[in-house]
């Protein structure tokens, strides 16, 4: 089963350049580590050595944060958006 | 109602409105407290009072000595605030200030007289703290009061929002209000769940980081200070990302019922409207919502009245939160 990733511009060269990319999985941690292995430029980008997400990633099922979610055991199924985006300050 | 003696005198004690006709669930309210009603004309005005106070407090600022200089980085809002407060007592205010922010946010700081120094607006919000980091540490004579990491922004809304939330709808158990600093967030969200454990928290932000041209990498990217020391993601119960288009579509909404706000008050009403579908049908809930600004600032993006793929691009590049 397969979900779309839409990734933020930053992390779209090591992506050939595209904006969406549909990648295997039931998990976030699934479909992170899919992601990873189809563009391993992305692995030390998205991920700490110890596989957890890196502090400055933010990672969404459907516009939710994994993080107040299951982090990377939040289930995805067909259908869902999940989106990367980098932290960014406001105010 | 006895005269006030300063403008500083009217932030804080904001209304809220009730809106429960937009919300998606019949057993959710939906109450809007309206920050826009500040004296600068947003929600920052508080913290901007109680930054500038707290300096004064620790002899970091001196009321009444010349030529005192403070620099600030800020998308718009807090820079009004301190530039309003700054007038008022006599500081002078730099502000560093992307280049893509609406042209009315750099008139009100100019008319209050603060001097803006231009942030690339590639880097978005990012690129302004670290600019002023660099001017800061280059100019220690400056005052640096550092919005993201002082504790007195979100003691600004432990003491006067959250309080005031309480106060008018202590039956509140959803709490909603826009992600920049984290500060309305951090004291709102403290202050609610000191008073009742069971009230829940969400944050809304702009994807922001989706299309900033200026990031090299995600190293390059910034959490608050304030946000990891004093728990933010233990406090917070849900973060979810409100679009650009979606915020306009709630901005106009929100017209329907008399409501002339700012787009990121569409977007916080957006993420109530979510907060209110996933409340179990038959359970009555009451979510407050914060409008940080009402919409003047934002006529010049065309945000009510022109085509809305035509304004869901302008906003894309624009900051508004």
């Amino acid at each position: 089963m397969a979900v779309d990733v839409r990734l933020p511009t930053v992390l779209r060269s090591q992506a050939g350049g595209q904006s969406t990319v549909a990648v295997e999985g039931t998990t976030i941690g699934e479909v992170i580590r899919g992601l990873v292995s189809q563009f391993p430029g992305l692995a030390g980008q998205l991920l700490n050595e110890d596989g957890s997400l890196h502090r400055f990633v933010n990672v969404y099922v459907n516009d939710d944060d994994v993080r107040y979610l299951s982090l990377l055991d939040t289930p995805v199924s067909s259908g869902d958006e999940v989106s990367i985006l980098p932290a960014v300050a406001g105010g | 109602m006895p005269p006030y003696a300063s403008i500083l005198d009217l932030i804080g004690n904001t209304p809220m409105v009730e809106v429960s006709q937009l919300s998606p669930n019949p057993d959710v309210r939906i109450l809007v407290k309206l920050e826009g009603r500040n004296p600068g004309g947003s929600v920052k005005d508080r913290v901007a009072l109680s930054l500038v106070e707290q300096a004064e407090k620790d002899g970091i600022l001196v009321p009444g000595k010349p030529d005192q200089v403070l620099v600030e980085p800020t998308s718009g809002n807090t820079g009004i605030g301190l530039a309003l407060v700054c007038r008022v007592k006599g500081y002078h205010l730099k502000v560093v200030l992307p280049t893509n922010v609406s042209i009315e946010r750099r008139q009100l700081l100019e008319l209050w007289g603060a001097e803006i120094i231009e942030s690339p607006g590639a880097e978005g919000s990012n690129g302004a703290v670290r600019m002023a980091r660099e001017l800061a540490a280059a100019h220690p004579e400056w005052v640096f009061l550092y919005q993201y990491a002082n504790p007195a922004n979100p003691k600004a809304h432990y003491e006067g929002t959250g309080p005031e939330i309480w106060r008018d709808c202590p039956e509140v158990t959803h709490f909603v209000a826009g992600l920049g600093t984290s500060g309305t967030l951090l004291g709102v969200g403290r202050y609610l769940k000191e008073r009742n454990p069971d009230v829940q928290v969400w944050a809304v932000e702009p994807p922001a980081g989706e299309t900033v041209e200026g990031l090299r990498n995600l190293d390059d990217g910034y959490i608050p200070p304030i946000f990891e020391e004093l728990g933010g993601a233990e406090l917070l119960d849900r973060k979810t990302v409100v679009r650009p288009r979606e915020s306009i579509e709630w901005t106009r909404r929100l017209t329907e019922v008399g409501l002339f706000v700012g787009i990121s008050s569409g977007a916080a009403v957006a993420g109530a409207a979510k907060c209110a579908a996933q409340v179990p049908s038959g359970e009555r809930a009451v979510i407050v919502v914060v409008s940080a600004d009402d919409g003047w600032k934002y006529l010049s993006t065309g945000a009510w009245t022109d085509d809305i793929d035509e304004v869901t691009e302008r906003a894309k590049s624009i900051i508004y939160f």
